[in-house]
């Protein structure tokens, strides 16, 4: 009994920080003005913009190499991030996309967001919702390596620099987003 | 030069480089988070219009940081050429935008969104996460049975401006016009498909109000001309021209076209006529007052072992070149000293029919030519090995300043 209420009070602690009332979302233009800060922050002290999905990249790359060094050695693709003695990870984007996480956590548990749960639309399963999740990162991230950067990388990023490659993978993406939308809103609505 | 972008990993070393990017990677995730974007459902509304928050989100971003970037630019605070601008990959942009797309809709998140999603625990984030982790290993297995198509269709670093022949103000103010006009009609529309109460508050006017006198700003205030930029960098690079420390010795030349880990690039910088009367071998044709619209191009192939040469009938019309190049932030540009005259003086003897004139004016050419034969002279392709020449070696290589690569490497 004693023990349990010495031990107690720390994971009380900690559990009412994950599971206490979620605060509500930045308002849009908010967090938008916020994002375009970080992102001009970005470009003007390391001349770089912001990314994700090339983090993913050097992170499967490091996996590979490390499961099948000699394979990464096969795979052109891979060499430039992993052949021979290259570290996938010593790269700055890696440390973009750590970030990223790291930031992530930080503000779902200040905000009392972080918290294990699956979000879906009405109509599905938890598990069809997995799949589909599952899939559509699959996808998306192969389109993203097809067009070199995604919505961060490419769009966000490559929008306000005025890249023109940029501004038409944007359309691309919410052209194609769009377009499929009616045929899967069961997923969503 | 403009101070801005940092040159990192001589200021802080590669640590503090990194710790910069952890930083800005930490940003970035937690006004990700803060925004809404780790809840796949709100994400999907956008495609319904039911809820525009992505929209909002993601162009207000865009505009703010676009105005900032000019802004910096236009007061020679940042340097555009040094900041990464997504080269442009027509065909593979748009079917990787659209497979991105279907990606979307079907899994409710996009790569950075998915990251914040797992850190908070939501369980289709992270098999987003997951699945994303496959399809990079996917492209990387692939990429080689469609490598025409994923190199294919490459206009460079070809930005809007170029596109519309349109000053940077002028495209700053249209997209946030453009931006504005889809944050109106989102309102609508969330109104209409999501039920969603009419906006209130007049900060959102301000808001508007301010972007809009920011970008008409931009459009007086105008981008920096290769010339002001020259002005700018003046007292610290005429020292390298009048000390000669940028004027290469055709043996120099030789020894580099020679050197198989240089990429030598030269550039002949004169008129059409004189380009077709004998140029050297390997040598690209882009007349002086071209230079500043190649620049751009240059800039992208540009690197460590990328070497510069310029070159006229004497020196003139290369430094003017070079200064172009120069104020547009290309690493590695260098001038052949005494041009295609004293390259001439030393090698016109492998010609018979090449023969001095008695004079010539400044900067034209000073030998006579049997017929426009460009680069069909031995002259205009000398054996390295089958001379030899004394000359005081200048070229000191350089890495090029800002980054190598987007986000997307």
């Amino acid at each position: 009994m004693t023990t349990a209420t010495q031990a107690h009070p720390k994971k009380r602690a900690r559990t009412s920080r994950l599971s206490r009332q979620a605060r509500p979302y930045w308002n849009a233009y908010t967090g938008g003005i916020l994002l375009g800060l970080v992102l001009f922050a970005s470009f003007f002290l390391t001349g770089s913009g912001l990314g994700a999905s090339g983090g993913l990249s050097r992170y499967v790359a490091f996996i590979e190499d490390l499961v099948a060094p000699g394979h990464v050695n096969q795979v052109p693709y891979l060499i430039k991030m992993a052949g021979g003695e290259r570290n996938p990870l010593d790269n700055w984007i890696v440390f973009v996309t750590t970030g990223v996480i790291l930031g992530g956590f930080f503000s779902g548990l200040r905000n009392g967001r972080a918290r294990v749960e699956t979000n879906k639309g009405p109509g599905i399963s938890t598990r069809t919702r997995w799949a589909v999740a599952f899939l559509g990162g699959v996808l998306f991230t192969y389109g993203a390596r097809m067009a070199r950067g995604c919505t961060s990388g490419q769009a966000l990023s490559g929008g306000a620099t005025l890249s023109a490659g940029s501004w038409v993978v944007m359309f691309a993406i919410f052209g194609g987003a769009y377009a499929l939308a009616y045929f899967v809103r069961k997923l969503w609505l | 030069m403009a101070p801005f972008p940092l040159d990192l990993a001589s200021l802080l070393g590669k640590p503090g480089m990194y710790a910069v990017f952890l930083a800005i990677g930490f940003a970035f995730g937690y006004v990700l988070e803060s925004s809404g974007f780790n809840h796949a459902p709100t994400l999907a509304a956008q495609f319904y219009f039911r809820d525009m928050r992505v929209l909002k989100v993601f162009f207000t971003a865009i505009v703010t940081a676009m105005l900032l970037i000019f802004a910096a630019a236009g007061l020679g605070l940042l340097d555009y050429n040094a900041i990464w601008v997504n080269p442009t990959y027509l065909w593979s942009g748009i079917l990787g935008g659209l497979i991105m797309g279907a990606g979307f809709i079907l899994g409710g998140f996009c790569p950075g969104t998915s990251l914040v999603a797992l850190a908070t625990f939501k369980l289709d984030g992270v098999f987003f996460v997951l699945g994303g982790l496959f399809g990079v290993f996917l492209f990387s297995e692939t990429v080689q049975s469609f490598a025409d198509f994923f190199y294919g269709s490459y206009y460079g670093r070809l930005t809007l401006m170029d596109v519309f022949h349109l000053p940077a103000g002028v495209v700053a103010l249209l997209v946030t016009l453009l931006a504005l006009f889809m944050f109106w009609g989102g309102e609508k529309l969330e109104q209409k498909f999501g039920g969603k109460p009419a906006s209130q508050g007049a900060l959102r006017r301000v808001g508007a109000g301010v972007a809009v006198l920011s970008a008409l700003a931009l459009v007086f205030i105008g981008q920096p001309t290769p010339a002001q930029k020259w002005a700018r960098l003046a007292p610290e690079k005429q020292t390298l021209l009048d000390q000669r420390q940028v004027q290469i010795h055709p043996g120099e030349l030789l020894a580099s076209l020679e050197n198989d880990r240089l990429v030598v690039r030269m550039i002949d910088v004169r008129s059409e006529a004189d380009y077709n009367l004998f140029h050297l071998r390997g040598a690209e044709h882009i007349p002086l007052e071209d230079v500043p619209a190649a620049a751009s191009s240059l800039l992208m192939d540009a690197g460590d072992n990328v070497l510069f040469v310029l070159m006229s009938n004497d020196e003139a019309a290369a430094t003017e070149a070079w200064k172009v190049l120069v104020a547009e932030s290309v690493p590695n540009v260098y001038i052949l000293e005494g041009g295609i005259n004293e390259w001439l003086d030393y090698f016109a003897n492998l010609d018979e029919g090449i023969q001095p004139l008695v004079s010539a004016p400044q900067d034209a050419l000073r030998y006579a030519f049997p017929a426009a034969l460009g680069d069909h002279y031995n002259a205009a392709d000398v054996n390295p090995h089958a001379v030899e020449l004394e000359y005081t070696p200048k070229i000191k290589l350089e890495g090029k300043r800002g980054p190598s690569g987007g986000g997307c490497g």
